[in-house]
């Protein structure tokens, strides 16, 4: 099950050639600078411009021989585009009505997205987070068979974002169909994919799932400030004396503070690279919670911060560290290096 | 009936002299142009206005021959009214091919006919109502419409559930500014239809009438009275109309 998307746009000196496969069900995020043609492609992808070359599979079925209205792909705008003529409720039922019926369901959405006192609200009097949220509505009441999503929180500020966030994740474990997640804001991408496409000037940089992509030094998610890695894993136990909880990661036990996420429950986790500690012998009576055994996998430094970034594979996935390049001599780093990563478990963050 | 400064009224004038000029209820001659007036431009505007949705919302849109089309549409504004009036002859006269078919096959004649002066009318103010309509329909935003057709409306139904009620005060404009400009329309109106009292004698021609007679100046004073009192009334509710445009 899977979405085969290949899109070729030229226009004036602007060429974009995307090719790439996303896992159905599952949020597919094309992360880069603006300009990079993300936008684009999912203008392609929708019908809502003509490219030179669109081919669109959903298991095997071609979405692109459609046309736009036929296509049954859900979209969500940055600005929302809710009807400003229609109330909410108006708006939530438009595409509903104009659908063959399925398995979103006006309630469940309802509730979801927390829709249920807005109903006859007027557009106008929507703040933009109580906006996004019933674009969102409408386009999954559609019942869609593929969303995209351009840039849902770009025109939200700090605390409407966050505001929003924990609904996406909800819709992450919930749908059960592909989503195409456009966006340039790195907090999305580690909350919210489960794979990742790398655009840049048009092209398709990489692409794979979220946890090889964040940590490869060579790619731009970890050439930036807020470099982390990602691991997956599951809630093992809860220590309430400890005020720990243990996350199970590929054969490892990560120990992260106290949460009330139920056990066995899936988690990711996101490591900052900045605060993964890297030594050669195992030091004793240290605070640090999580010692674990890895092998350097790749190093690449920075001249100009005097920085190196370190990719370390721990087993159950891989994890960067950043320290000095001083540093990285000492210890005489290079591929291959046994080492243990150390990471205090006040920096892993839950996502 | 006829409007024309009549004996028996000027009578009336003299028996009470120095009231002519002052502002009374119409009479119940004046009331039947009024009303004459207010029918035609009615139907002038209830049948100019699906077809000027239909060419407002084409003219909205890109595509090859556009600018000549648009042309076509405004053409009666640049010709002389009474070009207009006289081709609507030739075409729609019992004569004209138009005319001739419409005569054979549903014994309906045009020309010299209260639905005669509306054609002529509607003809008349077509380029402005279009105009308005297709401002309207340009003011909204396209993006709504990209929304919608990802939510599955075609065509049509984007233009009915989306565009047409986006757009109401642009065609708000256009039926106040056709209803008003048909009021006053006269060149082709007597050309076509001729100026027949209680048929095709709407204000401006009974004004025109009232003229032409050696003492109809009372008369024709009154009927301009009403004729300003009617336009401002229409104008008003075209501004109003303009201002929710606008917001």
């Amino acid at each position: 099950m899977a979405l085969e998307i290949a899109v070729e746009h030229r226009r004036r000196d602007f060429v974009v050639t995307a090719q790439f496969s996303a896992p159905a069900p599952g949020i597919t995020v094309l992360f880069g600078p603006s300009g990079a043609g993300k936008s684009t492609v999912l203008a392609a992808v929708a019908g809502l411009l003509r490219a030179d070359h669109a081919r669109v599979a959903l298991n095997g079925e071609r979405l692109d021989r459609l046309p736009p209205h036929r296509r049954r792909i859900g979209m969500v705008f940055q600005d929302g585009r809710l009807f400003p003529h229609l109330n909410v409720e108006r708006n939530l039922v438009y595409g509903l009505r104009r659908s063959p019926g399925g398995q979103v369901l006006p309630g469940d959405m309802a509730d979801l997205l927390d829709l249920r006192k807005l109903m006859r609200r007027r557009i106008s009097s929507l703040s933009g987070g109580e906006r996004q949220r019933v674009a969102i509505g409408r386009a999954l009441l559609s019942q869609p068979r593929l969303l995209l999503m351009d840039e849902p929180l770009a025109s939200l500020d700090g605390p409407r974002r966050l505001e929003i966030m924990p609904y996406l994740q909800r819709l992450r474990d919930t749908l059960r169909m592909p989503v195409l997640y456009v966006t340039h804001a790195t907090d999305e991408v580690y909350r919210l994919a489960d794979q990742v496409v790398l655009m840049e000037a048009g092209q398709v940089i990489a692409a794979g799932p979220l946890p090889e992509l964040a940590a490869r030094v060579d790619l731009a998610l970890a050439a930036r400030d807020d470099a982390a890695g990602v691991l997956l894993g599951y809630v093992h136990r809860h220590e309430p004396e400890r005020g720990l909880t243990s996350v199970a990661c590929g054969g490892e036990v990560y120990l992260v503070p106290l949460c009330d996420i139920p056990t066995g429950d899936s988690v990711r986790l996101r490591i900052p690279a900045r605060e993964v500690i890297l030594a050669l012998d195992a030091p004793r009576n240290i605070s640090v919670n999580n010692i674990i055994p890895a092998v350097v996998s790749a190093i690449r430094f920075d001249e100009k911060t005097h920085a190196a970034l370190v990719e370390i594979d721990v087993g159950g996935g891989q994890l960067l560290s950043r320290i000095t390049t001083d540093a990285a001599e000492r210890l005489h780093l290079r591929p291959g290096v046994r080492v243990l990563g150390m990471i205090k478990s006040m920096s892993v963050e839950l996502l | 009936m006829r409007i024309t400064a009549s004996p028996h009224h000027e009578a009336a004038c003299a028996l009470r002299p120095g009231r002519a000029h002052q502002v009374t209820l119409p009479t119940a001659e004046e009331r039947e142009v009024i009303l004459l007036t207010l029918r035609v431009a009615g139907l002038a505007v209830g049948c100019a206005l699906p077809v000027a949705l239909l060419l407002g919302w084409i003219l909205a849109a890109r595509f090859p021959g556009r600018f000549l089309l648009n042309a076509l549409v405004h053409l009666p504004l640049a010709l002389p009214p009474v070009v207009t009036g006289w081709l609507l002859l030739t075409l729609c006269g019992v004569e004209g091919p138009i005319g001739a078919w419409l005569w054979k096959t549903f014994q309906v004649r045009l020309a010299f006919t209260l639905q005669g002066a509306a054609l002529a009318c509607g003809v008349m103010v077509f380029p402005l109502m279009v105009r308005a309509i297709r401002l309207g329909i340009e003011a909204v935003d396209g993006g709504l419409l990209a929304a919608a057709r990802t939510l599955g409306a075609g065509p049509l139904d984007r233009f009915l559930t989306i565009t047409l009620p986006l757009a109401g005060p642009g065609v708000l404009v256009a039926v106040t500014l056709g209803f008003t400009a048909s009021l006053g329309e006269f060149g082709a109106v007597i050309t076509f239809a001729a100026n027949i009292p209680g048929q095709t004698q709407t204000l401006p021609l009974a004004i025109y009438s009232a003229l032409q007679s050696p003492e109809g100046d009372a008369q024709a004073a009154r009927l301009s009275l009403y004729s300003v009192v009617l336009a401002l009334a229409g104008l008003l509710l075209a501004e109003q109309a303009g201002r929710r445009l606008r917001r």
